[in-house]
């Protein structure tokens, strides 16, 4: 089953793990916040996906189900 | 050597992992600081320094228990194991054991919520986290009633630089620029009026 | 359901389209007047019947969104948990005054709909949210003293205020405030209808729709869709701002011509603002040639929204005025979202230097990055709808743009010309509404019907 990155933008603070971890879904605009593609993440990078969802110092970020 | 008997090894053990423990906390919380600035160490991508904060924290946990299983151990004094949770239950010197069980409490929440802490949630995660501004005082307080040595010479100065480094980084915490930033929306600091 | 086709009262001579008004009485009404002008209030008996009597209607939202009532109410009465319906009168936009309006005048037609949509979607609890002005809750708090004397709810209603800000009638600002907390948005997940106020299924909506609702339950679906088009059928409230100043509050048909709704020939017009501060710009001779209905306003790239239209006089800058609603905006973000908070400001910014003659193009450049940067990433739509305003202004206004990076204003008196050192280009007074001291505390004045 698909999965999906959303970010939650009011808890998001703008750290850029996830760009880091995951540029290929992730990348931060000028401001720092990041620009999450809504594009399925593909099974090879799912682990990758839910460490960034772990490693979030803010815990902003979500996987889920791509309808 | 002669005289090093087995007490003597498991009391030397058990204070020298606890220095270190309180060297590796101070760690943790000034790395734990540095993540919540969204700061760097050079050289190294972000998500490293949070990865740093999470295993220097494991090692401390780490360290953490070989300090209190050897406590407990040693025979030359009589600490149950049980002391080293609940706090104040101690035969041997009950209020500074007593201290280091409260520690160890705010530190085994901190550990298992934050090894959770994607299932759990923010808020409650978040809100189980500042304890760790307890925790740590706590913690140098223990140290620092339980162990003659620290109070005097090398270990001395060692711990008034950990509590000093951890008290500037917690000022830099407090004047937070993020905080202000959201200050200057009339709608955040007004709460969106009542 | 009564089998009435008509109601009590006259219509004002002024009036010139048949069975209207249906919303707004010449003066405020009380429980009596209210019964006399529209019949008692009949309760279907059964839960989710009105909803269907609602789904043939084609009743949509009169709160902006314009989404089909009978869906939402559907989608809340079948969530798991005992609903809360919250009637949304906080319409926060300085240039819209229809839901005050209303509530003045009609307040227990607004309080029939919350009843009725309450009995609908099997809700225990309902809520009024408005802005705090003293003159309303007075108002509402009198109407409701007559209903509870007269048993005519069923369900006690509490009124809660909500603060003077754009964001606050925001459907998960709403939520918050009316469960306790700040009237700020939330992130959507799960959305309001299925946990809002207090964990539960919660229906919003615009306390114009309520109107609607309670008199369709009177009516009937045929007799509401009498007025309007087959695609969108019904009447709306509109506040129009026209050329010389005026500004009213007025009901009418869907698909009734926007240049009478405006009085668009009577002086030279260069663009009408459709939709509020989140809608879009329409040149004006497009705009003369439209109907007053989603069908064509789309394809302009414009919507109803709220009912809030502006007719710019010719003699305006509607670069600058454009600019000043953008300040406005930019001040009335939550402050929540990164890409809002700073996006917004700096937009604002860049098109207030593109308002004044002699401004580089590179501003240019930096509002279509921004623009891009904020849309669909903040937690609520305030980014989205403002790109909207921003992209059309420069599309409608593109020639007056032209003449400003060369240089010039061709509005009279320029832009540029008067103002202290902070406020670019507004004329003394700009011409689109925007708060300066507390404009909405204002008592409705007496409503004028039809687009006379």
């Amino acid at each position: 089953m698909a999965v999906r990155l959303r970010v939650n933008p009011i808890t998001c603070a703008g750290h850029g793990l996830c760009a880091e971890l995951l540029p290929e879904r992730v990348t931060l605009d000028e401001w720092h916040y990041p620009v999450v593609s809504g594009e399925p993440v593909p099974p090879e990078l799912e682990p990758l996906a839910r460490r960034a969802v772990t490693d979030c110092p803010a815990l902003a970020l979500l996987l889920e189900r791509a309808r | 050597m002669s005289g090093i008997t087995e007490s003597t090894a498991l009391w030397y053990a058990s204070r020298a992992t606890g220095v270190v423990c309180l060297v590796l906390l101070t760690v943790v919380v000034l790395l734990g600081i540095l993540v919540n600035r969204q700061g760097r160490l050079p050289g190294l991508p972000r998500f490293a320094v949070t990865g740093l904060h999470r295993s220097i924290s494991l090692l401390a946990v780490a360290f953490l228990a070989i300090h209190v299983i050897t406590a407990v151990a040693d025979k030359f004094v009589t600490i149950q194991l049980i002391a080293a949770v609940v706090p104040f239950t101690s035969s041997y010197l009950p209020f500074q054991i007593g201290l280091g069980a409260v520690a160890l409490d705010l530190i085994a929440a901190l550990t298992v919520t934050s090894l959770i802490r994607a299932r759990l949630g923010r808020r409650l995660w978040r809100g189980v986290h500042w304890l760790a501004y307890a925790a740590y005082p706590v913690a140098v307080a223990h140290s620092v009633v339980s162990a003659k040595d620290l109070r005097s010479g090398a270990l001395l100065a060692l711990t008034v630089g950990c509590v000093l480094s951890v008290c500037a980084a917690a000022c830099y915490r407090l004047a937070a620029a993020e905080y202000r930033r959201r200050l200057a929306f009339p709608g955040w600091r007004l709460g969106a009026g009542r | 359901m009564t089998s009435a086709t008509t109601m009590a009262w006259p219509a004002p001579a002024v009036n010139e389209s048949p069975g209207l008004p249906r919303l707004l009485p010449p003066g405020a009404l009380d429980l009596d007047g209210h019964v006399q002008a529209y019949g008692a209030l009949c309760y279907s008996g059964a839960p989710r019947e009105l909803i269907e009597e609602i789904r043939v209607a084609g009743l949509t939202g009169r709160g902006g969104a314009g989404f089909p009532a009978a869906v939402k109410m559907t989608a809340v009465a079948d969530r798991r948990g005992r609903p809360v319906v919250v009637g949304n009168g906080a319409e926060g936009e300085p240039a819209s005054h229809k839901d005050r309006h209303l509530l003045w005048l009609a307040p227990h037609l607004v309080l029939d709909g919350l009843q009725l949509a309450a009995e609908a979607v099997g809700a225990r609890r309902a809520y009024l949210y408005v802005h705090g002005h003293d003159w309303l809750l007075r108002g509402l708090g009198h109407a409701l003293a007559e209903r509870s004397a007269a048993r005519w709810d069923r369900i006690a209603v509490e009124i809660v205020a909500a603060p003077p800000r754009f964001l606050a009638g925001e459907e998960s600002a709403l939520a918050s405030r009316v469960g306790g907390g700040l009237a700020l948005p939330t992130f959507k997940r799960p959305p309001v209808f299925e946990r809002g106020v207090g964990g539960a299924p919660t229906l919003v909506q615009n306390v114009e729709t309520l109107a609607h609702m309670a008199l369709i339950a009177r009516f009937g679906a045929a007799w509401f869709r009498q007025v309007g088009t087959a695609a969108e059928p019904g009447s709306m409230l509109v506040t129009a701002h026209r050329a010389d100043g005026d500004s009213l509050v007025s009901e009418v048909p869907i698909g009734a011509p926007l240049a009478a709704v405006l009085d668009l020939g009577r002086q030279p017009v260069q663009a009408v603002l459709a939709g509020g501060y989140h809608g879009a710009w329409i040149p004006a001779a497009q705009a003369a040639a439209l109907p007053l209905a989603n069908a064509a306003l789309r394809q302009a790239g414009a919507s109803l929204g709220a009912g809030v239209l502006a007719a710019l006089p010719a003699d305006r800058c509607g670069l600058a005025e454009t600019a000043g609603v953008l300040r406005y905006l930019a001040a009335e973000s939550a402050g929540q979202c990164g890409p809002c908070l700073n996006g917004l400001p700096r937009i604002a910014a860049a098109f207030s230097a593109l308002s004044r003659p002699g401004a580089g193009r590179r501003y240019l450049a930096d509002l279509e990055r921004w623009s891009g940067l904020v849309a669909g990433r903040g937690a609520c739509h305030h980014p989205d709808g403002t790109v909207r305003l921003v992209r059309s202004a420069l599309a409608v206004f593109s020639d007056e743009l032209e003449w400003h990076l060369a240089g010039r204003c061709t509005a009279e008196p320029p832009a540029g010309d008067l103002g202290s050192a902070g406020e670019p280009g507004l004329a003394a007074v700009p011409f689109l509404p925007l708060p300066a001291g507390d404009s909405g505390s204002l008592m409705p004045a007496p409503p004028r019907h039809g687009w006379r």
